[in-house]
């Protein structure tokens, strides 16, 4: 194969990674190799996203490009590097380090720039832009410090632009604890996206929420005290204090290398190129904010991935043309939802307007039709955008039914049969998905979910604004296709875990046969239906895990109240709150492994495991550990397990709190708490989080001020670093919303999924969780609470329980016409000074006298007579 | 071989297999209702141990009649109760013994169908 040819890629942002990501897609033969300049130093990252970085979010995760795409030996990111210059003739460019690269093809994603507007005293402290991480990074440093300076009082912030940009700059100050002012040159906020009278709901919103709004407002200073900002003068000489400025006026082409090179560039500024997205050098293309399409400049990322997936189609030889775009938009600002899309102004000839505007509830949602009431144009969502994602793919198409249907009280457009919707249709407009590839994922490449389809569309994976309209498609193609779309249980149970969670509580029963008698569908249940049944009851509190008929639901692990390994015997976990045990502890727990010849390994959870103990075991192993005061480690059950901590300030030189007493709290506190799935914590005692309380389901870290909550943590197979939920908890707080946390998880998961699964799918993300459990927005935190505090009031030891009721302790036989009988097939190997299970080989070497084995007492097996005594 | 005499029917709780040791075989015993009692072996062939008893009992329809099941506890195949036959893979069986409740004692006879697996296995 030839030398693969050289593409430069000069910008590293969104666009920039889209286009080295659809190239290595897409050019499976390796003809092109790509040089990505990034003049920030990082990778291309999600802009898009960058207000979440206040919300606690680590720059890191707002990164694009998994990990493999920057290994690629065809690709080479060079971050902080600029291009200075270009030369057409000889197909170079020089580089902000001295060096020339050659290209063949070169691709200009530079970007576009903060405009600051032409007013006096831009440049003292406390003035700031909206563009980059580094940006709001220095707004964010700057905020904390004067709060540092000044605790007494509180900082003010103003933001110059009540645009999209000005109105996410607001909710970033606001999430730092500024207060904030928002200055709108224009008669209303977002004046590109909605009408007057959206504006106005919009203004009446945004200004409930604590934001001060003045449009028609011209700024004309920044005023200054020793060089630091102390207010702004608008035009006729108002004056309003300020800590801060941030100025968010717009966003200029970065075109300043194509014009030095002699490129054509567009009057209002950006590089002018055809609809292949080739400027006037064919070697060279323009895309994204930079480039100047069909005469206009677009500062979205929609269209600027449409023209990276052009460039990449020209450069393997398709004959792709950029297919035009529009400003549709659909956003949460400051909470609040705004969507604009398609003729949102109703400039069309004859075109009608439908309003539906509520000024109490806040929410003004308009549709604008042709003269004949029969065809979607466009519209505007003010306080409630649900409708947005099932509208926007009809614009320019018949609207079937009455148009204020579609936007009456409680209408999420769901009404819109998403069956009928053609598949030239665009569903996802951030990645340029129509209908028709969601369904030929499901139909054509064997696509089984909404994240396969996902991952294989790329539907979806940008804002996220039209995953209801994506998973309503995909469910309708499934059931066309003939598959089951359910999210039944089992064969036994059409509801889901979550709604069968519900009606066992609303009804009460505590049987499994009563149960599936009403709220199943027959049969006597399986390995699924039952665990969960049994995990339900005992998440709502009905009795002992092996009380009655709900022993027989459980798998053997809690059946057994044991972990079974993969000979047959189990491993025994007593719990050590915290990892924090005495020596007189260890000693017992020595001696019970030495005594009955069991394998100890230190777990990840910070325990001891005791491995290889037969059924008939258990209770006399336990009989010795509950003398000794231990209890149940629930190592077997889909319910707490441990709580990691580090040693904390008691004996740390770092520690800020006490994260052992935090921990050992609340490993009492969720002990025995049946969930979906394990649920692990961890509680780091400063922010060094030596106990990698982030890769937990709650994860608790330690600050000056009290506690940071991260939740939906994980290791395992897919690992995920949990998302912060709240700042600066004292341990009241802390404890009342991990109870809350729990239990809305415990009450609405699925089977087996775990928080970070959960929380990836919960609408709304972990904005909707804060929502739930800090705000109460939907009424049910008091039920939360007391259904916590009813699990922790009635908690007590399963194997306590166990030891003292000879019902129970008779299913821990071995045989049960045999019971001084153990299975004989227990044979084990002695390594590193323990017994492990032997291998089939060497029994098989064992037989032939060449490996010693012993059995599951540890005597030495004798090979002959392999007869059992039988009691007959 | 005649039968021989396991338990008390009472000593076995309805949805529950237990162990026993049948002419030196182990064979794990399930009362599925009242009156309705099976035997299959105790060994799961999949993964080489002595677990079936401790697998969760159930049903489950196959051609539209209800099927008496077991679940192996360590890899979760599903077998057919009355003969012992994996539902997912008929070519390994668990083996399968006659069972009969006399004067409320449970009662079990030899083998009629013997321990199946696919593949070799040493043990």
């Amino acid at each position: 194969m030839s030398e693969p040819q050289h593409v430069v890629v000069v910008g590293g942002g969104m666009v920039a990674h889209r286009f080295v990501e659809a190239l290595r897609e897409r050019d499976t033969d390796g003809r092109w190799r790509v040089t990505v300049l990034a003049e920030e130093p990082r990778p291309p990252y999600d802009r898009v996203a960058l207000t979440t970085y206040f919300t606690g979010r680590d720059p890191e995760d707002l990164n694009l490009g998994e990990a493999h795409l920057w290994a690629d030996p065809l690709v080479r990111l060079r971050k902080g590097v600029a291009a200075t210059s270009i030369n057409k003739d000889s197909k170079q460019i020089r580089l902000s380090t001295g060096e020339t690269l050659d290209y063949d093809h070169l691709v200009l994603a530079t970007g576009s720039f903060a405009a600051v507007p032409p007013v006096r005293g831009t440049d003292h402290r406390g003035c700031f832009v909206y563009r980059t991480i580094d940006d709001v990074a220095d707004l964010r440093g700057y905020v904390e410090q004067l709060r540092a300076d000044r605790p007494d009082r509180v900082v003010r912030g103003l933001v110059v632009g009540g645009g999209l940009l000005g109105l996410e700059a607001a909710g970033a100050l606001q999430a730092l604890g500024a207060e904030s002012t928002v200055v709108e040159f224009a008669p209303r906020l977002m004046p590109l996206q909605v009408d007057p009278a959206g504006g106005e709901a919009l203004a009446r919103l945004i200004g409930r929420l604590g934001v001060d709004v003045r449009v028609g407002a011209a700024t004309e200073a920044v005023l200054a005290k020793q060089g630091a900002v102390s207010g702004v003068r608008l035009a006729g000489g108002e004056r309003i204090a300020t800590d801060v400025v941030v100025f968010a006026t717009g966003v200029r082409p970065r075109d300043e290398l194509a014009r030095e090179a002699g490129l054509p560039v567009g009057e209002r500024g950006g590089v002018v190129v055809d609809g292949a997205c080739a400027t006037d050098d064919p070697a060279i293309s323009a895309i994204g904010e930079v480039a100047c399409v069909e005469g206009a400049v677009w500062g979205l990322v929609a269209p600027g991935y449409a023209m990276a997936e052009v460039t990449v189609d020209r450069l393997l030889g398709g004959s792709g043309t950029f297919p035009g775009a529009d400003a549709s938009t659909k956003l949460k600002l400051l909470g609040v939802d705004v969507a604009s899309f398609g003729d949102a102004f109703a400039t069309a000839p004859g075109a009608l307007e439908v309003v539906w505007s509520d000024s109490v509830a806040g929410v003004y949602k308009k549709l604008v039709v042709s003269d004949d009431a029969q065809t979607l144009l466009g519209g505007i969502l003010v306080g409630d955008a649900a409708a947005y994602a099932a509208l926007r793919p009809r614009v320019g198409r018949l609207l079937p039914g009455d148009p204020s249907s579609y936007i009456a009280p409680e209408s999420t457009g769901a009404q819109v049969d998403s069956a009928d919707l053609p598949d030239d249709v665009g569903v996802c407009s951030c990645n340029n998905v129509t209908a028709g590839a969601v369904r030929a994922a499901v139909a054509e490449q064997g696509c089984c979910s909404l994240t396969e389809v996902k991952a294989c569309t790329k539907a979806g994976t940008s804002c996220g604004s039209c995953l209801p309209l994506v998973k309503k498609l995909v469910e309708t193609e499934q059931r066309r296709a003939g598959i089951e779309v359910s999210t039944a249980l089992c064969e036994h149970f059409a509801l889901s875990r979550a709604e069968l969670f519900d009606a066992v509580r609303v009804t009460g029963l505590t049987s499994f046969t009563d149960i599936v008698d009403r709220h199943g569908v027959g049969g006597n249940g399986c390995d699924i239906c039952k665990p969960v049944v049994a995990s339900i009851l005992a998440s709502l509190g009905s009795g002992h895990i092996l009380a009655g008929e709900q022993a027989a639901l459980q798998d053997t692990n809690d059946h057994l109240l044991a972990n079974l390994q993969k000979d047959g015997t189990y491993s025994v976990v007593p719990r050590v709150p915290g990892g924090e045990i005495t020596p007189d502890g260890l000693i017992v727990i020595g001696e019970v492994a030495r005594d009955f010849g069991l394998y100890t390994k230190i777990t990840g959870g910070q325990r001891i495991d005791m491995f290889g103990a037969r059924v008939d075991q258990l209770p006399l192993i336990w009989r010795r550990l509950v003398d000794a005061g231990f209890e149940s480690g629930h190592a077997y059950g889909k319910s707490l397990r441990t709580v990691k901590s580090c040693v904390g300030q008691t004996w740390c030189r770092y520690g800020v709190q006490d994260s052992v007493a935090m921990a050992v709290l609340l490993e009492l506190r969720y002990r025995g708490l049946r969930s979906p799935h394990k649920l692990k914590l961890g509680v780091s005692g400063c922010a060094r989080e030596c106990a990698e309380a982030r890769g937990k389901d709650v994860g608790v870290i330690a600050t000056e001020n009290g506690w940071n909550l991260y939740v939906g943590g994980n290791g395992g197979f897919t690992p995920r670093h949990a998302d912060l939920l709240a700042e600066d908890l004292d341990d009241e707080t802390l404890v009342r919303t991990i109870d809350r946390f729990f239990m809305y998880y415990v009450r609405t998961a699925d089977r087996l999924q775990r928080t970070a699964a959960w929380l990836a799918d919960l609408d709304g993300g972990v904005e909707q969780l804060r929502r739930v459990v800090l705000d109460d927005a939907l009424g049910i935190a008091a039920d939360l609470d007391a259904a916590m505090e009813a699990h922790v009031s009635t908690y007590s030891d399963e194997w306590r329980d166990v030891l003292e009721d000879p019902e129970k302790l008779a299913r821990f036989s071995s045989f049960v016409n045999a019971q001084e009988t153990s299975d004989p097939s227990l044979q084990y190997v002695l390594e590193r000074g323990q017994a492990r299970p032997a291998t089939a080989d060497e029994r098989v070497a064992a037989a032939r006298g060449e490996v010693e084995l012993v059995d599951s007492e540890r005597r030495p097996v004798v090979i002959a007579g392999d007869r059992i005594p039988v009691r007959s | 071989m005649s039968f021989s005499r396991v338990c008390a029917l009472t000593q076995l709780t309805p949805g529950r297999a237990v162990a026993a040791l049948v002419h030196g075989a182990q064979v794990a015993v399930v009362r599925v209702a009242a009156d309705e009692v099976y035997a299959v072996g105790h060994h799961d062939p999949f993964s080489g141990a002595n677990v079936m008893a401790r697998g969760i009992v159930g049903s489950t329809t196959v051609d539209g009649e209800p099927v008496p099941t077991i679940t192996s506890p360590m890899f979760k195949q599903a077998f057919d109760l009355r003969t012992g036959v994996c539902l997912s893979d008929p070519t390994v069986s668990l083996g399968s013994w006659p069972v009969r409740v006399v004067d409320g004692q449970v009662e079990i006879g030899p083998a009629h169908e013997v321990p199946r697996t696919t593949d070799e296995e040493a043990s």
